[in-house]
């Protein structure tokens, strides 16, 4: 089992695909995979979790922990391309309130108009 | 007879495994006759417990097993995942993790922690003994609702 993340740097905005599942043995590497952003004031990072087919626990709290970081900097963090079962685990932990969350049909939405 | 079959996996408490388990699982339970989204719960509860055990009861150093029994009845699945080793106190885990709410300040979100709280959501019962390290006891049953009561599962 395997993950990738990969991070495209412009300026002040950062996009980054990550494929694979996401679990306690993959977490830790897309930790230090995203520890490589360079924060800065009013960052605007977006993840597109379109590729990813499973994930846990573990991966909310990477997610929690970049968006803690990122909000105290004033920037954005949004995740993209969520599939319907990830974005129940967002929706069950109170998750979907706080953070900036697009499912994969509001983005085929997007693209379309 | 007995009223189920009975699956152990044994798996070493390294963080590589989850997923070993978790497939597995996913395999028991397509065989129990859960729906797709059934399945999927299953698969997520019992990483978090596994997960947990591998995590909170063994120190890095140590080389812990993780056991994890699985009964598989008519209409429902009984995982128990046990870690034989140091434990961790749930109930105070429990007391501190729960959903988020849309009034917490972002900077004292929890990471981690969640496991627990994910396992009693997604799962119709859930059970722990503190006995020879944690023991955590889940049930799932095969969904009413969703199943057509005219259609005959298949036994193979």
């Amino acid at each position: 089992m395997n993950i990738s993340v990969e991070l495209f740097e412009k300026n002040m905005n950062v996009k980054g695909i990550i494929k694979g599942e996401i679990d306690a043995f993959t977490a830790p590497v897309l930790r230090e995979n995203l520890l490589d952003i360079s924060l800065k004031e009013n960052i605007l990072i977006e993840l597109d979790l379109t590729d990813v087919s499973y994930m846990d626990s573990t991966g909310l709290g990477v997610f929690v922990g970049i968006y803690k970081s990122v909000n105290a900097l004033n920037g954005q963090l949004k995740l993209t391309g969520l599939s319907s079962r990830l974005k129940r685990l967002f929706d069950i932990t109170g998750l979907v309130e706080i953070m900036d969350i697009q499912t994969r049909e509001e983005v085929m939405i997007d693209e379309t108009v | 007879m007995k009223p189920f079959d009975y699956v152990e996996i044994r798996v070493p408490a390294k963080t590589q495994y989850v997923s070993v388990a978790r497939l597995t699982i996913s395999g028991l339970a397509n065989r129990v006759g859960f729906t797709y989204d059934d399945i999927e719960d299953l698969k997520l509860a019992a990483s978090e417990a596994i997960t947990n055990a591998v995590q909170h009861a063994y120190s890095a150093d140590e080389d812990g097993e993780v056991v994890i029994g699985c009964a598989l009845y008519k209409e429902k699945m009984e995982i128990m995942v046990t870690d034989h080793g140091k434990s961790f106190n749930f109930e105070e885990t429990k007391a501190k993790i729960g959903p988020y709410h849309n009034l917490e300040e972002a900077s004292i979100l929890r990471e981690g922690g969640l496991g627990i709280y994910l396992i009693e959501t997604l799962m119709d019962e859930v059970k722990i003994h503190h006995e020879e390290g944690v023991t955590v006891f889940m049930t799932k049953h095969v969904g009413i609702k969703q199943v057509d009561q005219n259609v005959e599962h298949l036994t193979s």
